[in-house]
Formats: structure tokens, sequence, C-alpha cells
């Protein structure tokens, strides 16, 4: 659990993050969001003491992280940073076996570790951990940096815009196999992010950042549907929301009993989807695996925010 | 591949010459005149050879050691304040001519190997402590970031991280001081120290031609390959930032 207490971090007369308060409960991930140099990076960069904060404090599972030496809690804590940072002159496996080496892991448990991780980013190992980072495409240092963070299995993992150079569809696996990570490990994850979808998708609540000020903090459902402010409107964009607040529910949600014509959806499968190939297929009903439909009708009170 | 070819032949040439300087005495001596001897035997070329290196080794390696040590001082954060007052006092010891330098160490140290090493050394620092600074101050900050981030400690970050990125500067200012070592040792042989001046110094107080080109030679072909050689370990030591196919 990250209790962050009135953090104030100035630069001479700009505040950069100014006076936040929010608590992140073990096991759940909090979406930064905001315009940029809305202070977003300074405030997680706080988290692990890369910036000392002007005023307030920080509490990871109770103990006051100004108590620690920063070397050493930083080891405890995952950090994957924007434009991810690998270190040119190492191999991918250097790269990631970083913090277990600085923890002192012997060989084969680093190895070991290194190839399970190389794995689960669908990075082959034989192909890829010998390589050096100049070597890679910019997505696949992207994942590299990720599980470079991932690699001491930290209880807390700070991102900073980890995705950002992914085309959407590794973007989309990636986003996929890092909250089936979370909540396997159950990580404790802050994750920056200009992708208002991507907070919305991954976010068991969002932050939302203006000019160093924390707007709201909320779960995705309520962000949409009671935005705080103009901005967090603006922010989320009243276009989108509709469709935002249908990617949060899932199809198994919504299933009235029924029979409807065509290949029946997986449960699975968010409304958002579901939307998408009534209005593609121009049909009213769609049939769901194990029994039942969902109806054009619900799916469409469901955007209007109404629960299902 | 010409180039290696070409520093391979260099390289043999002078080596025949060092061993067996007698047997090119036909090519040298059109340049002598009134039948003065047109290979330099007052002391074996050989020992002379041995004896500049060593001495540019000598200065080169306490300067390496000297001027990286202060390079990194002041760029750790204890150090920043004196990186203005580092840099004068560097830039101010090039300015002064080598051979000033060599008459004021006379008077203190006697003549000899020991006032023309200081010379070297002196000169040497400045290139190497350049480098030191351009290396570790232009790091690409997202990995100092990263490293901070990982948990290293700042030794930690030195040695596994800023060190090593910075090697290939830090080398070509090495490399630098080599060379200009290597040829104003040449005048240390004014004030009695053996190196290969001691030809060109003969050659131009007896007008002979041949031990002026003979002893330039040396000393020429030494600098091509000591550059060379420290433009390979560079390249061995910026080995990551080029693809290795
Ligand atoms: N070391 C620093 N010195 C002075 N000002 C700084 C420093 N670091 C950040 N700032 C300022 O603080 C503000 C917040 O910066 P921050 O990097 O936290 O923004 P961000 O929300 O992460 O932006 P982005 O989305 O572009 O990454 C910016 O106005 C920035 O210029
Ligand atoms: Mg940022």
């Amino acid at each position: 659990m990250i209790e962050i207490e009135h953090l104030t971090k100035r630069y001479g007369a700009l505040a950069a993050v100014d006076d936040v308060s929010l608590t992140v409960e073990r096991g759940q991930i909090a979406a930064l969001v905001g315009t940029s140099g809305s202070g977003k990076t300074t405030l997680l960069r706080m988290i692990n003491r890369l910036v000392e904060p002007t005023s307030g404090r920080v509490r990871i599972d109770g103990t006051d992280t100004a108590a620690l030496p920063p070397h050493l809690l930083r080891r405890r804590i995952g950090y994957a940073i924007q434009g991810h940072g690998l270190f040119p002159h190492r191999t991918v496996a250097q790269n990631i076996a970083t913090v277990p080496r600085l923890l002192g892991w012997d060989r084969a448990r680093i190895a070991a570790r290194v190839d399970e991780l190389l794995e689960l980013f669908q990075l082959p190992p034989a192909e890829f951990r010998d390589r050096m980072p100049h070597q890679l495409s910019g997505g696949q240092q992207q994942r590299v940096g990720v599980a470079r963070a991932l690699a001491a299995r930290p209880d807390l993992l700070l991102m900073d815009e980890p995705f950002g150079a992914l085309d959407p569809v590794i973007r989309a696996q990636a986003q996929t196999d890092l909250r089936r990570i979370q909540r396997e490990l159950g990580t404790t994850l802050v994750i920056v992010t200009h992708d208002m979808a991507e907070a919305i998708t991954l976010g068991d609540r969002i932050a939302v950042m203006e000019q160093g000020r924390l707007l709201q903090y909320a779960p995705p459902r309520e962000i949409l549907t009671a935005p705080a402010t103009p901005f967090v409107a603006r922010l989320i964009g009243r276009d989108e929301r509709p469709f935002h607040l249908l990617s949060l529910t899932c199809v198994a949600d919504l299933i009235q009993p029924g029979e409807a014509e065509g290949p029946p959806l997986a449960p699975g499968a968010s409304l958002r989807d579901a939307l998408s190939l009534c209005l593609w297929t121009g049909r009213a009903a769609l049939p769901v695996e194990g029994g039942g439909v969902v109806t054009l009708e619900a799916l469409r009170r469901a955007a209007e925010g109404r629960s299902p | 591949m010409t180039g290696r070819l070409a520093l391979g032949l260099a390289a043999i040439l002078l080596l025949a010459f060092l061993l067996s300087p007698e047997s090119f005495a036909p090519l040298l001596r059109p340049l002598t005149r009134n039948g003065a001897p047109p290979v330099y035997t007052q002391t074996s070329l050989l020992s002379l050879t041995f004896s500049h290196l060593g001495m540019v080794a000598g200065a080169v390696l306490a300067a390496s050691v000297l001027a990286v040590g202060f390079g990194v001082l002041v760029t750790r954060p204890f150090g920043r304040d004196f990186l203005p007052l580092a840099r004068t006092v560097a830039s101010v010891g090039q300015t002064f001519p080598p051979v000033a330098v060599l008459a004021l160490a006379v008077p203190v140290m006697g003549f000899g190997t020991g006032p023309t090493l200081l010379a070297l050394f002196l000169y040497g620092l400045l290139p190497i402590f350049e480098n030191t600074l351009a290396g570790l101050t232009n790091l690409p900050p997202q990995v100092i970031e990263a490293a901070r981030g990982m948990g290293m400690t700042p030794a930690q970050r030195l040695w596994r991280v800023e060190l090593p990125l910075a090697l290939p500067v830090i080398l070509s200012g090495v490399r630098l001081s080599a060379v200009i070592a290597l040829s104003t040792a040449t005048i240390g042989s004014t004030v009695a120290a053996r190196t290969l001046g001691e030809v060109i110094i003969a050659g131009l107080l007896s007008s002979n031609t041949a031990f002026v080109v003979q002893g330039g030679i040396v000393v020429g072909i030494l600098a091509l390959l000591i550059h060379a050689g420290f433009r390979w370990i560079e390249g061995r030591a910026a080995g990551w930032t080029r693809a290795r196919s």
C-alpha cells in the first residue's frame, strides 16, 4: 500500500506537484493522467525518491520512505522509465538482471528469471538474450525495460508511459500481460499514461492531474460519469465517453435470456466489442457462448452510464 | 584494409631498422656528406627506442591516473564546485611551453630523465582531463536515471555505468596525450634524457641529415602505430554502439 500525504515539489516559483494526497491499496493499479507538464513524472519519482519532496511524505506499507537509504528503497520498487533507459553497453540479459545482481541472487536463479521474463514478453530468449539494446526495435526496447523493472519481483511497480512506442496490437497484448502479471503477483502498480483508454482499461483508480494539482482520484466509472471539473471531462474527451464506459464492462454482465443468429461472442469480450459487432453486422442481438444474448438496446442503456 | 597493410609494412620496416640499422646504411648514405656515418651508432637505437617509449608510457600512465581521478572527483556532487577551477589549472598547464618546463625543472631536479618525465606528465594531463569531463558529463540522462532508479549506489553507478560509457572518449584523450608525449619526448635529450631525440640532435649538431631523418622516421612510425593501436582499443571499448554482425 502506498500512502501519499500532502506531497509537494517546488522548482523555484513553480509547484511541479502541489499538495497531492492519495492512497493506492495493495494489489491495485493507479493510473496517473494529465496534460504534458502536469507533474505526473515528478509525482512518480517522489515515490522512489529520485526526486526529494519539498514537503509531505510517502509511506509504503506503513514505513516512511524518508527513513530508508534511497538505494535500498529503490531495489524494492520496480521502475520502468519514460523512454526505457536501457544500459547501452549491456546485453538484454544483463539489463534485465540489474536489480537481481544488486540483490546478490545466484547466477542460475538470475538466468532462469531472465528467460522467464523474456518468454513472458514474447521475446524468444535464445534470440534476444545476448543482443545489445541498439539491436532492438523501439517496442522491443520498451518491453525489455518493463521486464527489467519486474525482474526482482517487486511488490511495488512504478511505470512512466511504458507502452508509448508500441503499436496498437502489441500494446493491447502488453497491457493484457501486465494486468495478468500484476494480478498474479499482487503487485501494486502506479502507471503514468497519456492514453485515456489505457488508463481506463488498466486502472482500478485514475488520478487526474493538472498543473501539479490532483483534480480527481476515483474509479474509471466515476471519472467517466461524474467528472469533478470541466477539465477532467475535457481530458476524457466527451465524444469518447460512451465507448470508454462500454469498455469497462464485459459481455457476461449484460446477458439476457434468448437466442440470436450468428457466431457466439466470448463472455469475456467487452461491451465495446459487442457494440462494434452489432453495428458492423447490422444485428440487434448477439448470441453469447454458453447461452443467452446481448441486445443492442441493453448496450445502448449501458453506454448512457446506467448500471447494467 | 589498405590502411592495415600500410601499418603492417611500417611496423615491419621499423622492426627491421631497429634490429639491424646497418643494413639500411646504403639507403641513408646519399643523405650524408664528407663520408660521415649514415647510421647513428653512439647508442643502440633499439635501447633508445625502449627508453623513449618507457618514458612516454610512464608519463602518460601517471597523467591518466591523475587526470581521470580528478575528472571523476569534479563530476561528483561534492566536487562540482571545483570544476571551473580544475579546468583553468589544466589549461594553464597546457599553455606553458615544454621547453620552459624543462628549463625550470633542471635546476631543481638536475639533468636526466626527471625533468622530461615531468614535462610529459604535465602535458599529458589536459587532453585526458578534458575528455574525462566530456565523457562523464555527456552521458544519456535516461540511462543515469535508470541506474539510480534500479537502486545502484553512487559508486556502482560510476563503475558499472558511467565509466564504461565514457571509456571510449577517455581513451581518445589518452591517445592524444600519448602521441603528443611521443614527439615532445624528443626535446628531452637536450637535458640528457635518453630518448630518440638524441639521434636528431646529434644530426643537427653535426649537419648529418641521415641522423635527423632516421630519428624522425622512427618517432613518426611509432606515433602512427600508437595512434592506430589506441583507435583499435577505443573501437573495442565502444563495441556496443555498432551492430555486431
Ligand atoms: N528538475 C527540474 N527543474 C525544474 N523544473 C522541473 C524539473 N523537473 C520537472 N520540472 C517541471 O515540473 C513540471 C512537471 O514536470 P513533469 O515531468 O512531472 O511533467 P509530466 O506530467 O510528467 O509531463 P509529460 O507528460 O510531458 O511527461 C514541468 O513544468 C517541468 O518543466
Ligand atoms: Mg512525464
